[in-house]
């Protein structure tokens, strides 16, 4: 059976989700494709042709692809489908809008965020924000997966697939790209950073945020997190919140400061390798999960950690 | 213009799932059920459109148990206009869900379906990118602001990065994130004019029937619990303790 791994990547370079998701694909078969769907996407193609146990890289481009309008993809992909028993998508925001669509129009059921492979059909996937992990068996013939990267290692590169260009389907006729505004950023992804600081409620403002949590990123090297409050309230962009319905992390490292622990904000992140958590309640249920706590003021807390990571030598 | 919303009554959000003893599920018993906040946020959305005058009928439906109704009933006394139960007590799958919704949508042939974009029990993700599918309808998921002219929806989306602007010709389907609004609590004289609402009671067959499942649930499992660790007193202490025992710096 071949499976098709659709690449995360925006259009100029690959993302790191595309080697994690082609680990998932290798554990439900041995023959991995990798689709590169956008535009001007000749060097993220040769990225993944690198990607080790990568059969074949498919390209496909139209302006519609490289603005990942879900028809479009979903078009391209569909039209893949014969000859292909599965295909496993990187849970990305652009990866649940379109995947959900080519099942619908297989006529099979979606199989949303897995993060174990069992067996070809068996596949485990977290409900309830991850308190429950449920065991689901597909009886469909071809299966439509997308898959929670941060629970899969990254395949290795040292291949030379061979790239192949594609149909790019019939684009999205009723759908108009108007505008973006993406936050460019010198710091790591968030999704794939190896350390995460978070910011919570208890930072009051947008200029408090930038102060106090900023810093403690740039000094670690970290990515920078939020929770849905401080999103809400304005403190940090939309796309830095973590959690049930936001972005899913499991760095080796998670700071957590002012952030309570809700289980939505849990959900998102209780699978990171050490969680630290800086809040002055001591009864704030983060440090339930959290491995080092400090019940402090962050306004002091903050403060002393740069400290003491910089008389550590960082 | 006439706008349909689903709702689903799920766990409240408020509430920690707990698994049963013999993996079967997650244990409904007693709890609190609530309408999906992503549902409800939908249902506002289409309300603040009718109060601009660009929507004139809003229509709430579920999928469910006949207490659902109570959701729909909350819906209505938001604001919406009437409901629609579509009465099942198997629990569907998305991909059921989707055709069910796509036969009540070609009944009422709404201009624009507003919904949630995840349901917080199942966590899928996906009934509103399928509806738009089987329909053929244009979409946008993940919404956090929309705009109705005459023929189209400008649509502002949450995406990883970001933010990014869509315009769709109507008839469209559009899924609700958080930070579309936040939705109002009803009033007690607006819950009482609720109760005079209609909400017609159908079933699956109605709407074409419910296929077979295509996934079977071997296992619900508890993740593996974290355990609390340690409260330090410095932040020397902590350097220290993420240097040498974790080894994370
Ligand atoms: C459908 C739905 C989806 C959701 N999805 C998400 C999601 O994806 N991600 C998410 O994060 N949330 C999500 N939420 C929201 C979640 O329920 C919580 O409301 C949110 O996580 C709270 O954010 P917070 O911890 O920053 O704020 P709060 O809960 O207000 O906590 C602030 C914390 O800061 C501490 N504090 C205050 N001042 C100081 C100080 N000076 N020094 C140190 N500590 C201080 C307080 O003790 C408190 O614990 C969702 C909610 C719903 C209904
Ligand atoms: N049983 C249902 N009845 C009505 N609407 C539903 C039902 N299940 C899902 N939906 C809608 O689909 C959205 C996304 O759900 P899901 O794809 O299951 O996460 C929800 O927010 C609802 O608007």
């Amino acid at each position: 059976m071949a499976v098709l791994v659709v690449a995360d990547h925006d259009n100029a370079s690959l993302k790191d989700n595309t080697h994690k998701t082609v680990t998932a694909a290798l554990a439900v078969s041995g023959e991995v494709d990798v689709l590169v769907a956008g535009e001007g996407v000749a060097a993220a193609a040769a990225a993944a042709a690198q990607i080790t146990g990568v059969r074949k890289v498919l390209t496909a481009e139209s302006p519609a692809l490289g603005r990942q309008i879900g028809e479009a993809v979903a078009g391209c992909v569909l039209a893949l489908m014969p000859g292909y028993d599965a295909v496993l998508v990187p849970a990305t925001s652009v990866g649940k809008n379109f995947a959900p669509r080519v099942a619908a129009l297989l006529d099979v059921a979606p199989i949303s965020e897995i993060q174990a492979v069992i067996d070809a059909e068996t596949f485990v996937r977290p409900i309830y924000a991850g308190n429950a992990l449920e065991t689901v068996k597909s009886a469909d013939a071809k299966k439509v997966i997308t898959v929670r990267a941060t629970a899969f290692k990254a395949a290795e590169e040292g291949g030379a697939a061979p790239i192949e260009a594609v149909d790019p389907g019939p684009g999205a006729p009723h759908t108009r790209f108007v505008s973006d505004e993406i936050v460019k950023s010198d710091r790591p992804e968030l999704a794939a950073a190896k350390i995460v600081v978070s910011g919570g409620r208890a930072m009051g403002s947008a200029e408090e945020f930038h102060r106090v949590i900023e810093p403690l990123a740039d000094k670690l090297g970290a990515a920078v997190g939020a929770s849905r409050a401080a999103v809400d309230a304005g403190y940090a962009p939309n796309d830095y919140q973590v959690g049930q319905t936001g972005k899913v992390v499991a760095p080796q490292l998670y700071i957590a400061v002012g952030i309570s622990g809700a289980i939505q904000h849990l959900a998102g992140m209780k699978d990171s390798k050490v969680i630290v958590a800086i809040n002055k309640d001591a009864d704030a249920p983060i440090f339930q999960v959290a491995d080092y706590g400090l019940v402090a003021d962050y306004k002091t807390a903050v403060p002393a950690l740069m400290e003491a990571l910089g008389a550590a030598g960082l | 213009m006439k706008v349909l919303v689903p709702v689903k009554r799920v766990i409240d959000y408020n509430v920690k799932a707990r698994v049963k003893s013999d993996q079967s599920g997650v244990d409904l018993a007693n709890v609190k059920m609530s309408m999906n906040p992503f549902c409800e946020i939908a249902v506002e959305e289409a309300i603040r459109l009718k109060e601009k005058g660009a929507v004139e009928e809003i229509i709430a439906v579920s999928i469910g148990p006949i207490q659902a109704q109570e959701t729909i009933r909350t819906a209505l006394a938001m604001g919406a206009d009437r409901g629609i139960l579509v009465q099942t007590d198997a629990d569907p799958e998305p991909l059921e869900v989707a055709k069910l919704l796509k036969a009540v949508a070609e009944a009422e042939s709404p201009s624009l379906i507003l919904m949630g974009k995840q349901a917080i029990d199942g966590d899928n993700n996906a009934v509103g990118q399928m509806l738009s599918a089987l329909l053929g309808w244009p979409q946008a998921t993940f919404a956090s602001k929309v705009e109705v002219a005459e023929a189209t929806v400008r649509v502002t989306r949450e995406v990883d990065g970001g933010l990014q602007v869509l315009e769709l010709d109507l008839p469209a389907v559009v899924t609700a994130d958080l930070r579309l609004n936040e939705p109002r609590y009803a009033s007690l004289p607006n819950i009482m004019k609720a109760k005079k609402k209609t909400i017609d009671i159908k079933t699956v067959d109605d709407y074409g029937g419910a296929g077979a499942g295509h996934l079977k649930v071997l296992k619900v499992t508890e993740p593996a619990k974290r355990v609390a660790g340690v409260k330090l007193e410095t932040a020397a202490e902590l350097v220290t303790k993420l240097k040498t025992e974790a080894g994370v710096l």
